[in-house]
């Protein structure tokens, strides 16, 4: 029998989201998160924008030798594993550690250490000769950032499959497929996975002003991030991470166990064609919704809500709404689609993750969040994206995609368990 | 797919770039000869370093490998995967026809990515301004940046991934490429490269405290010696294409140079516990994976941190595998010094050689083993005799284990 796999817990921190309940909130009632960016002065910068979160990790309960060893990414993954471990009531002391994985998302994982190690170890950039007199101990820790998924693992004593799957922006759908395929086939009962990325740092501000994805429109911030309307001019920049207890499905229910919804599809392909460049057609993402839909075993019309990558640059709102009528159909035009980038920003290869959270818990309410600033839609992007205000709606099967540089595209389907028949 | 279709792994292709040897032949060549690829680093000058030593790849001039537009938007470890690539796909021989696009993926890993690029570009922004930052350093520097590379390149559209584990991701790649041919896409490109000898990515190696602080590159890493002091760091890798057994036979690949039969992956248990760590239990699950018997393993490729205590913890897990000298074990990066993702696929690739040519590479400048220790170093000169089976291990800082098994495909049966 095939062996299926569900959602258990979830711990989140976003921009204006600490923690599941202020997320939830947040995300339904359409407000945004997105404010002139704080973390450093971004006057030199194109964009001066992004979605921070408010995280005091003295109050989240990190060891002050926590917070000197991790990467502010690394400290938002262990926090919500943590919670998504607490929220699952897995008793993982009585669980044998060699049946628990790790799977953790990030697409630039330890930037905000590097730029900081760096500015001291170059004399803020006029060495190119650096003084290892000066040395963080744990510099090796950013240069390789597999000590994320370390860390996790540390946090459960895991001995099972632990890695770092870094996909660039699907980083986030991408880990906790790996986490389906390794407990589907038996390499783990339970998986903590999920993704983290803190990336507002000014050298990832600077790559992305570069290529102009990000938005220019600093005078307004709090209606920056405008997924598919007419006047959107690029998306922003976020930080923020979500974590999965990922279990089993007989094992959750024999200890029943709270589910919040069934993962039982997914897939991803690649466009091979250019490393930040969509092509119009949207086929790559296309076939990736429909492998995942079969792996699902469910037509196209099955789809309640699309949980759409939705970034708010001209191309991916055009090339997401080419996939949806391309594998869809005559569906495309029915099925409700939002991005909650319009509230969170895009956090990079985090927002999979923490997207995967808002379509399990848009299963567990009822409700479909909306696409904040939405008010003049693209004459190109046609379909019913949610404008505004949070609609209720019985959901049983939800489709979440993810789109990324190095021409990743992603799908995963989530329905809600209490269709699920043994 | 057929229900009844020949999902075994093989590799039909390999493309191997190395310190001591650029692509496989010179690779092996050097070797079996000994000669290594370790020398006092030359990108710039080492001498305020308490570490010198590394193994830098020489006479690699990217223009003639790869096209001039490819240049200006590449770090020179994605320059070597490319290579990499390019050369385990000319050795395949795969047909344009052979695949639909969806048919072909790639699985990379990667430790530190394109860190020299994104070194420099760091200068640009903090000396002259947000505004002198490359347009290709979104996506030079991120961990993806190989797969991404190689599938454009090739026109790869079907599954594909990027997989960080330090020194043990690049069996990581290899066991979820096999994964992903299991799974229904029957060719994938995998493997690992890395390369962080900028002196920013230097630094950062030194912080890791692993590193050999010896001046002479015969005797500066020396696994499992009674005088190791640590690891040299090097640069390269290796990219294998991976095929379904059933989807190779029916192209006629001209050349299957084994099976990668099993796999396994496990993590240490945290500092202080009282569990065992976890190297011993990945072996036996890939060999349980496989179908293979201890007894049945001709040759174990050791992760050979060359750091004492990591050593010995490896010689114990090997004995307690494969009894007190039960197998004879090796480590040819010794002559390559560590390369991170690259290692791996790099041992993989020396496994398949061994196989070819029934003979067992030696353990570089390694002499005198502890008596303790209990293994059966390969040392000083290559062992002849058949070789059909082999166990590659690599163990990632913080924790990670991961094992393959690689075995050989008799002619008749391929």
């Amino acid at each position: 029998m095939t062996r299926r796999v569900v959602i258990t817990g979830i711990g989140v921190r976003t921009p204006g989201g600490n923690g599941v309940k202020a997320f939830w909130e947040l995300l339904t009632s359409g407000r945004t998160a997105t404010r002139r960016i704080s973390l450093f002065d971004p006057s030199p910068y194109r964009s001066q924008v992004a979605a921070e979160a408010d995280f005091d990790p003295v109050h989240e309960g990190l060891s002050p030798r926590e917070i000197r060893r991790m990467d502010r990414a690394t400290q938002f993954a262990v926090v919500c594993a943590r919670d998504a471990i607490r929220d699952s009531g897995l008793e993982f002391e009585e669980f044998d550690p060699a049946r628990v994985g790790v799977s953790l998302g990030s697409a630039v994982a330890a930037a905000t250490s590097l730029e900081q190690e760096y500015l001291v170890l170059s004399d803020g950039g006029r060495e190119w000769l650096m003084d290892h007199g000066s040395l963080s101990p744990h510099m090796f820790d950013y240069l390789v950032p597999s000590v994320m998924p370390a860390e996790v693992a540390w946090t459960v004593a895991a001995e099972g499959p632990v890695t770092m799957v870094s996909n660039g922006c699907t980083s986030g759908i991408d880990s906790v497929g790996h986490a389906v395929q390794l407990v589907r086939e038996g390499s783990a009962d339970v998986m903590l996975a999920g993704a983290s990325d803190t990336p507002i740092t000014p050298i990832v501000v600077a790559c992305f002003d570069a290529i102009k994805a990000t938005t220019s429109r600093n005078d307004d911030p709090e209606h920056a991030s405008r997924p598919f309307d007419k006047s959107r001019n690029g998306f922003v920049l976020a930080e923020g991470a979500a974590m999965f207890v990922l279990e089993e499905y007989e094992h959750a229910r024999r200890r029943g166990a709270h589910v919040y919804a069934e993962i039982s599809g997914y897939a991803t392909r690649c466009n091979a064609y250019h490393m930040t460049g969509l092509k119009t057609d949207g086929r790559e993402m296309a076939e990736a919704i429909r492998t995942a839909l079969d792996e699902a075993r469910i037509d196209g019309t099955a789809i309640d809500y699309i949980n759409a990558h939705g970034s708010g640059t001209k191309q991916n709102d055009r090339h997401e709404t080419a996939a949806y009528k391309r594998s869809l159909g005559e569906h495309a035009r029915r099925a409700p689609i939002s991005s909650i980038k319009s509230m969170v920003g895009h956090s990079l290869g985090a927002i999979g993750s923490i997207e995967i959270a808002a379509s399990a818990l848009a299963i567990e309410n009822g409700v479909i969040p909306p696409t904040a600033n939405l008010h003049e839609r693209d004459p190109e992007c046609d379909l019913d994206y949610v404008p505004l205000t949070a609609r209720e709606q019985r959901l049983g099967t939800v489709l979440t995609v993810g789109s990324g540089f190095g021409g990743f595209q992603s799908a995963m389907i989530l329905r809600d368990v209490a269709s699920v028949t043994t | 797919m057929n229900e009844t279709a020949d999902m075994r792994t093989y590799v039909t292709g390999i493309g191997l770039l190395a310190p001591n040897g650029l692509g496989l032949e010179r690779y092996w060549e050097a070797t079996l000869e000994g000669r290594t690829g370790i020398d006092t680093l030359s990108r710039f000058d080492v001498s305020r370093y308490p570490v010198r030593l590394a193994g830098e790849i020489d006479g690699f001039d990217a223009a003639e490998h790869l096209p001039s537009r490819l240049l200006p938007q590449t770090d020179v470890s994605t320059r070597y995967a490319l290579v990499a690539a390019d050369w385990a796909l000319a050795d395949a021989k795969i047909d344009q026809d052979a695949y639909t696009d969806y048919e072909m993926g790639v699985v990379t890993s990667n430790a530190s990515g394109g860190f020299e690029f994104t070194h420099r570009e760091f200068d640009k922004l903090w000396t002259k301004g947000p505004e002198t930052v490359s347009v290709y350093e979104s996506f030079a520097w991120f961990y993806a940046v190989n797969t991404g590379q190689i599938s454009i390149r090739h026109k790869l559209r079907g599954p594909s991934s990027a997989l960080v584990a330090e020194q043990a991701g690049g069996l990581d790649a290899i066991g979820h490429a096999r994964r992903t041919i299991k799974r229904g896409t029957p060719m994938v490109v995998t493997g690992g490269v890395d390369s962080a000898l900028d002196p920013w990515g230097w630094v950062s190696q030194i912080s890791s405290g692993r590193l050999s602080t010896a001046t002479d590159p015969h005797r500066a890493y020396l696994p499992f010696d009674t005088h190791a002091r640590g690891y040299v760091p090097g640069e390269g890798g290796a990219m294998l294409v991976l095929e379904a057994a059933h989807a190779a036979r029916a192209r006629t690949a001209p050349r299957i140079h084994g099976e990668i039969a099993g796999y396994a992956t496990t993590f240490d248990p945290p500092a202080g516990s009282t569990r065992p760590p976890g190297l011993r239990r990945a072996a036996e699950l890939a060999l349980a994976d496989a179908g293979v018997r201890p007894a049945d393993v001709d040759v174990v490729f050791a992760d050979a941190c060359g750091v004492p205590e990591l050593d010995r913890a490896e010689a114990q897990a090997i004995s307690a595998v494969f009894g007190e000298r039960g197998v004879p074990v090796t480590a040819p990066k010794a002559l390559t010094g560590r390369l991170y993702s690259g290692g791996g696929p790099v041992d993989v690739a020396t496994a398949l050689l061994s196989i070819r040519d029934g003979v067992i590479p030696p353990t570089g400048g390694t002499t005198e083993v502890p008596e303790d220790y209990g293994i059966d170093l390969v040392r000083a000169v290559p062992r002849s005799g058949p070789v059909s089976t082999a166990l590659v291990l690599a163990r990632g800082r913080w924790g990670f284990n991961a094992a393959v098994v690689v075995r050989a495909v008799p002619e008749e049966t391929a």
